[in-house]
């Protein structure tokens, strides 16, 4: 047998105490609420806390998502608690990290609806890890408000699950309709070759015939190439008036920094999923003139008085810029609708309701205005937003400059 | 390195025998105990916390799912000394065979299991075939090669395994007319567990059968193997193909798992470190290795995942220090410890009866 010295059998003994200690300990309370600010929430009265459960990819690929995310909801319940709580209750959302995993989603889900009796969960942040937990809150019977945009949460409708995130189909319907005022007809498709990418490509061939819009081109990358000149040669080559980019992360900054190089004349489309402040780092000057759809709260200085949803969008900027002494973004932004919807559902339906009774309330909601949009759910509509969610953005000198 | 030199270290040649059939006792005991362990954990659980052992359940049944995974995987890296860093491929191929026979093409789950089996076997001797006769970081590199490959071919066949966004609707497992619906926890676990059971005794009797020794004896020295007339390709082919095997079924079983959705995530390179992982952890060549490392692995996890930011610092520091201390992983460190812990009681009761 190999021979270990005390020393070493100490630290191990340690190391596994340390385990079994955390294991027994359970969650600690503090921990999850007091991160990132560590400013002691004082319970509002002795009642029981009501418990709202949410997932994030605040780790992993996806935390650029989760992390604003987690930011804001943390944020909301301290500023709930603060001013009474719900109807003297405290609120507590118990924060979960899924990794932007699906086995880590569904564990996590599990663990909040079983083991902390959650009454209702808002997120994933992701699309993937949104449905893993799909199946299982639907027989589990708690309501799901996802923070992920893809089409296939809320269509066909589940009972359980809804959805805060403008989707494909209406940021595509926008850039449609936006052309045909402009009168472009004739338009060139490069879409990642990625789950977000192929989703949009869908909903541009889908919609592209009501819009009387005739597709010249269709071209592929994939996120990790780092040269579009092929592909924009190709559509160089055709009488196409615009070109329409659907991808996340760098490659479509490269696709505009490769018109640019080019010096392709015709307008270049991007898809909501870029509309952040790393695009225009990563195209630098070619990001000047690119067009797309984005929510409201990039051009919140410049959005008309008349604006609905302009107070509230107001109130989360500052509100997060006090707290956290940085910009808010639209993944926030989900996070802010989700917890309020839920927020609001209970006070409707009493705070003693149960888990059926806030679901039926999540969906009697009408007429929320939220960051993304007004929201207004039905018993076929669990998405519950419309295409003009969207404003038309574009970039002029490396500022965001809000078009219509 | 403990592994060699315990089994090196010299003995009576009249006891080896002997030896060797007191381990193989002592081996039928401790499968026994684990079987009864398994057996009554979900009772235990549901006396003691009824009201949410279903989550628990819920965590065990994956770590039966990374037992299989980690086991298949220790017969390659402890036994046949081969290591694999793609061993996700295998576990993504059996997953999504079964997913898509059964949920596209509306096939029995137990046949999909078949054929998932055989494809994924395929493809490992296919594989394995030219790839064993490298070694070291050459057979490293080679599968990683087969790992990115098969994540990018689940990532971008798109219209067969619905690329990112997933695989849906895949139907629940049935046995003699009884599905196992995705909220039946107790059922599935049972199921996956006898699943894990009935694996764990295959591995036990083939290690210490004439390929498991051979295997061993390749894993000291393949030269030395060569010269006593052991195939030795042949037995790195054969264990790379069993454990292929191992993990094929894994993924059936993740498949139609209470999740019934299918993402390229699980079967990325992530996972495949991750069970290389739960197998060096938990004491590679040794029978409960894999089952210690899946079970701390999968444990720390759990537990960790309340401290969002700081989850992945402690289980770095955590496996840091393991290794540091028991370099032949947990299975060998606890076993050196109770031994040492026995030698300590009995020397200081010994002292006082002087």
């Amino acid at each position: 047998m190999f021979r270990l010295n005390r020393a070493m059998y100490l630290v191990t003994a340690v190391a596994i105490m340390t385990i079994g200690l955390m294991a027994l300990g359970g969650c600690p309370q503090q921990e999850e609420t007091a991160d990132p600010a560590p400013a002691a929430v004082e319970p509002v009265t002795d009642g029981e806390p009501i418990k709202i459960g949410a997932l994030f990819a605040v780790t992993g690929p996806g935390s650029s998502l989760g992390e604003p995310e987690r930011d804001t909801a943390v944020m909301l319940e301290k500023y709930i608690n603060e001013n009474g709580g719900l109807d003297g209750r405290e609120v507590q959302v118990i924060v979960r990290d899924t990794k932007g995993l699906e086995t880590d989603a569904l564990t996590a889900a599990r663990e909040l609806v079983e083991k902390e009796n959650v009454l209702a969960i808002i997120g994933p942040s992701r699309s993937g890890t949104t449905l893993a937990v799909v199946d299982y809150v639907e027989q589990a019977e708690v309501a799901l408000i996802s923070c992920a945009a893809a089409r296939a949460i809320t269509d066909p409708v589940k009972k359980w699950v809804f959805q805060v995130a403008p989707g494909d189909a209406d940021a595509v319907q926008r850039i449609y309709t936006y052309m045909g005022e402009e009168g472009i007809s004739r338009v060139a498709l490069l879409t990642e070759s990625s789950g977000y990418g192929i989703e949009g490509l869908k909903q541009l061939q889908e919609q592209a015939s009501a819009h009387s819009i005739e597709i010249v081109a269709t071209e592929e990358y994939a996120d990790t190439d780092t040269d579009m000149t092929t592909q924009l040669t190709r559509i160089a080559g055709t009488d196409a008036q615009a070109v329409v980019c659907w991808g996340i992360g760098k490659a479509p900054a490269l696709v505009a920094r490769g018109m640019g190089t080019l010096n392709m004349q015709i307008p270049l489309f991007q898809s909501s999923g870029v509309a952040n402040a790393r695009f225009i780092e990563a195209a630098g000057e070619h990001a000047d003139g690119v067009i797309m759809p984005a929510a409201k709260l990039i051009v919140l200085d410049q959005l008309p008085e008349d604006e609905p949803q302009l107070a509230e969008l107001q109130r989360y900027h500052e509100m997060f810029v006090a707290e956290y002494e940085r910009e808010p973004d639209h993944y926030g932004g989900h996070a802010w609708d989700a917890l309020h919807i839920v927020v609001n559902a209970i006070e409707r339906a009493g705070v003693d309701a149960d888990r059926t009774a806030i679901r039926d309330a999540i969906e009697g909601t009408e007429g929320f205005v939220g960051m993304g949009g007004i929201f207004t759910y039905g018993a076929d509509n669990h998405y519950g937003l419309s295409p003009d969610s969207f404003a038309m953005v574009t970039i002029e000198n490396g500022e965001w400059k809000l078009i219509e | 390195m403990a592994a060699v030199e315990e089994r090196q270290a010299p003995r009576e040649p009249a006891n080896e025998a002997e030896a060797m059939a007191h381990r193989r006792r002592m081996q039928k005991v401790q499968l026994g105990v684990f079987l009864i362990i398994v057996a009554v954990l979900p009772l235990v659980l549901q006396a003691m916390r009824p009201n949410d052992y279903r989550y628990y359940l819920h965590i065990l049944v994956f770590i039966g799912l990374n037992l299989i995974l980690a086991t298949g995987l220790n017969l390659l890296m402890g036994y046949a000394g081969q290591v694999s860093l793609g061993h996700a491929a295998f576990y993504g191929l059996g997953a999504y065979t079964s997913g898509i026979l059964t949920a596209r093409y509306g096939w029995n789950p137990w046949a999909a299991m078949l054929a998932a089996l055989v494809l994924t076997c395929f493809v490992a001797w296919l594989v394995g075939k030219p790839a064993l006769r490298l070694k070291g970081h050459y057979l490293a590199m080679a599968t990683l090669g087969v790992g990115i490959i098969v994540a990018v071919v689940i990532r971008q066949w798109t219209s067969l395994t619905g690329g990112s966004a997933g695989l849906l609707q895949i139907p629940s497992m049935t046995l003699f007319g009884f599905e196992f619906k995705s909220n039946m926890d107790t059922h599935y676990y049972y199921f996956v567990w006898a699943f894990v059971m009935l694996l764990t005794i295959i591995f036990a009797n083939l290690v210490q059968s004439r390929p498991g020794r051979a295997l061993r004896a390749l894993h000291d020295s393949e030269l030395a193997a060569q010269t006593l007339g052991v195939d030795t390709a042949g037995f790195k082919v054969r264990a790379f193909v069993v454990s292929a095997a191992y993990a094929s079924i894994a993924g059936t079983l993740y498949a139609h798992s209470s999740m019934r959705f299918l993402s390229p995530t699980p079967f990325d390179f992530h996972t495949s470190i991750a069970l290389l992982v739960m197998v060096v952890l938990g004491g590679q060549g040794t029978l409960w290795g894999p089952v210690v490392g899946a079970v701390t692995i999968t444990f720390i996890n759990e537990t960790l995942r309340p401290y969002t930011n700081y989850d992945i610092v402690v289980y770095g520091l955590l496996l840091m220090i393991l290794m540091i201390v028991m370099p032949g992983g947990l299975a060998r460190g606890l076993a050196a410890l109770w031994n040492w812990l026995l030698d300590r009681f009995s020397r200081s009761s010994q002292g006082e009866q002087q």
